[in-house]
């Protein structure tokens, strides 16, 4: 029973819970987590007013937190998580151009458009990246040697900037801001939306020829010799392997299966997508997990397991491009200490510095089984696009690893001296003075956002750490 | 900002001439570090050691701090977050006083822990607000394993390190989340300055073990270090033992 002296917890809740959350985030690498208001707008205008709300610490849009490093964090600032900016506006069937808010996750557009006939243009490792972030990094994919970057294929796209001000720039009519923002890390402003060309397919399927390299040489032979004749090429590389098994490969190549390739079973749903994958991994796995024995042993069953030669394989779209889409939450197999990924491109002709990175790294034992080696055509026009034409090598690292500073420091430097550079999308500790030789309209860059946004209204850790 | 292998690029040194604070100072700018605050009573040390640190390429700046001036440390602290962001804060000053003749004189002894303690607590508290502020950072707090569990020859100074130690991971705890990262570092005898010309205690370790072992912590986001590390073992033997049996050790 309640009397008029009831105690004050029966006091109305407050209204509406707060719109916006302190939380410690990090890329996907789990390291160096920072503090941030997060908020989550649904509409441009909710987004604008975030910006407007935004202190002096400044704002960053933040996606699915697929960079690896500080990308999308911003320490003490704003963090809008655009995941739910995710409309899609429209699908132009005819001429395969969709239209839709930057929130949109790729995995959501195989979704819809595979059924009708549409892929995307670029899909890397995982379809867990939105469209915003894809064009924030520029992100490749197994068809850069054929398609270029992922901006490349975007014919338009809207971008609130510092002012205030929504404005839908093309490469043809604003080449500066377009550029700028291609592969700008999310701060020339916030990608609302995006008009992107797809790609036609007939079928959902990848037919994939496999093939295991020896070495080092073998591989860089074979890649050299048939990747024209692939839209999709990548291949796995086992850092471990040393002598005369260094560089060890596994090449898988294809492109999408056409109808005539299909069996009467596959043939009853040409266009389906299906994914299938395991429960995530679980929190409070401990770190260590991951040593060059356990790493080696695997490597050695995954070199082991692909055929020595095997062609026209179909594959299903997971399975090809997206592997650890299938093992939620991967990145906590590295347990709390994290990890980060190194990745970077060397010129064609470089091929000796490549070779001396290989060996830097399989000497020192990194326990990297996620490492891949691919060759990128032509750069892309964006300011800070990470490809260029050459080699480029990724490797999953644990962060703990004794030495690992000195390591990375050490392969920057033949990075630089062959004249190549390190992906920002995925880095989260190079010497900041290394970043203006490696990429060379990096003071366009910097000139551009002191000129469209004076205040540093966008920022992030990446940038206060690169001094971007 | 520190990167992901907790290599930061600007750094607040609490006791501007600790010795395991200049190893570790020197460490750091070998690294990332570029801007190092120095925080202390002006000395002839404290000049030298900015000297040092700029000569290795670091841009030094030196800022007169005293530990047990505790309503200073407000001002004097808020004028260093006021020039940029603090990436990393080492509070290593600290007095170890003279036991002996500390117990006959009480406030002797209470200035032991006006360093050492409420110093630590004054200086924590106003670094703890401003790097949560900044949403980032790593608070660096020298304990001791004196603060593991007392001992007759140092239990004063012990005291005081018990007492900061219990300090910094309740403040660890409340900064769970914000980005802010306090790390308690207990070394075991250090020699050095501070230790010299007194008995060594098993384990001896010096300044610069002390400070690869905090850069071990930073890139693993520790949140204790022991110094040397088989001191986590011993210690948690140590701290079981009987009273009465601990007393008869001669540590």
């Amino acid at each position: 029973m309640q009397g008029p002296d009831a105690p004050p917890s029966d006091a109305p809740l407050p209204a509406a819970p707060p719109s916006e959350v302190l939380v410690a985030l990090s890329g996907w690498g789990r390291t160096a987590p920072t503090g941030a208001r997060v908020t989550s707008p649904a509409t441009t205008e909710a987004v604008v007013a975030a910006l407007r709300a935004a202190g002096e610490r400044g704002v960053v849009a933040r996606g699915l937190g697929r960079s690896y490093g500080d990308a999308a964090q911003n320490a003490g600032g704003s963090v809008l998580d655009m995941t739910a900016l995710s409309a899609i506006r429209s699908i132009d069937a005819r001429r395969g151009i969709v239209d839709c808010e930057s929130g949109v996750s790729l995995d959501r557009l195989m979704r819809l458009l595979l059924p009708l006939g549409w892929f995307v243009p670029v899909t890397p490792g995982t379809r867990q990246v939105t469209v915003g972030g894809a064009i924030g990094a520029d992100v490749h994919g197994k068809n850069h040697h054929v398609s270029g970057g992922f901006s490349r294929h975007v014919r338009s796209l809207e971008l609130l900037t510092a002012d205030g001000r929504v404005r839908t720039l093309t490469p043809a009519d604003d080449p500066e801001l377009f550029w700028a923002t291609a592969g700008g890390m999310g701060l020339t402003g916030v990608v609302l939306s995006a008009q992107i060309q797809l790609l036609a397919v007939q079928t959902s399927l990848i037919s994939v020829d496999t093939e295991r390299a020896v070495d080092l040489d073998d591989l860089m032979a074979r890649l050299d010799a048939t990747d024209h004749r692939y839209r999709y090429s990548v291949a796995w590389i086992d850092l471990l392997a040393r002598g005369a098994s260094l560089g060890r490969a596994v090449l898988t190549r294809g492109d999408h299966a056409p109808l005539d390739q299909l069996g009467p079973r596959q043939l009853r749903s040409p266009l389906g997508f299906r994914t299938a994958g395991l429960p995530a991994v679980p929190r409070g796995i401990p770190g260590g997990l991951l040593s060059a024995a356990t790493v080696g042993a695997f490597n050695e069953f995954w070199y082991r397991r692909a055929p020595r030669e095997r062609r026209g394989q179909l594959q299903s779209i997971p399975t090809f491009f997206h592997p650890l889409d299938g093992l939620p939450e991967w990145n906590r197999i590295y347990g709390p200490g994290g990890f980060l990924q190194y990745q970077f491109v060397v010129p064609y002709g470089e091929e000796a510095a490549l070779r001396r990175i290989v060996e830097t790294i399989a000497r020192h034992r990194c326990p990297a089984f996620l490492a891949v080696l691919k060759r990128f055509g032509e750069g892309d026009p964006g300011w800070l696009s990470f490809p260029s034409p050459g080699w480029t090598l990724a490797l999953d690292i644990p962060a703990g690893l004794p030495g690992l500073g000195r390591l990375l420091d050490g392969l920057d430097q033949e990075v630089l001296a062959a004249g190549g550079r390190v992906y920002l999308a995925k880095d989260s500790r190079l010497r900041p003075d290394a970043l203006a030789p490696m990429y060379p309209r990096l003071d366009d860059f910097r000139a551009l956002r002191a000129r469209i946004d004076p205040g540093n209204r966008f920022t992030s850790d990446l940038a206060r750490r690169l001094s971007l | 900002m520190k990167n992901a292998l907790g290599q930061p690029q600007s750094l607040l040194l609490l006791g501007g001439s600790s010795e395991i604070g200049l190893a570790t100072a020197r460490r750091l700018v070998q690294g990332r570090t570029r801007r190092v605050h120095l925080a202390g009573r002006p000395s002839p040390a404290l000049t030298a050691a900015a000297a040092e640190l700029t000569a290795m390429g670091a841009e030094v700046s030196v800022h007169d701090f005293d530990a047990a001036a505790l309503d200073t440390h407000e001002t004097v602290l808020g004028k260093v977050f006021a020039e940029g962001d603090i990436d990393a804060v080492l509070l290593a000053f600290g007095v170890l006083g003279d036991q002996l003749k500390d117990e006959q004189d009480p406030m002797a002894a209470a200035a032991v822990g006006q360093v050492n303690y409420l110093g630590a607590v004054t200086s924590a508290l106003v670094s703890a607000q401003a790097l949560r502020r900044q949403g980032h950072g790593s608070l660096i707090v020298l304990s001791s394993v004196a603060g593991e569990r007392a001992r007759r020859a140092n239990f004063i100074y012990g005291s005081t390190k018990a007492g900061l130690d219990a300090f910094a991971q309740g403040l660890g705890d409340s900064l769970q989340g914000t980005g802010v990262h306090v790390m308690v570092v207990r070394p075991g005898f250090v020699r050095g300055r501070m230790t010299e010309g007194r008995p060594e205690a098993p384990m001896a370790t010096t300044p610069e073990a002390v400070a690869e072992a905090i850069l071990v912590g930073l890139q693993r986001g520790s949140e204790t270090v022991w110094a040397p590390g088989a001191l986590r073992v011993v210690m948690s033997g140590v701290r079981h033992l009987p009273r009465p049996v601990y007393r008869r050790l001669a540590v």
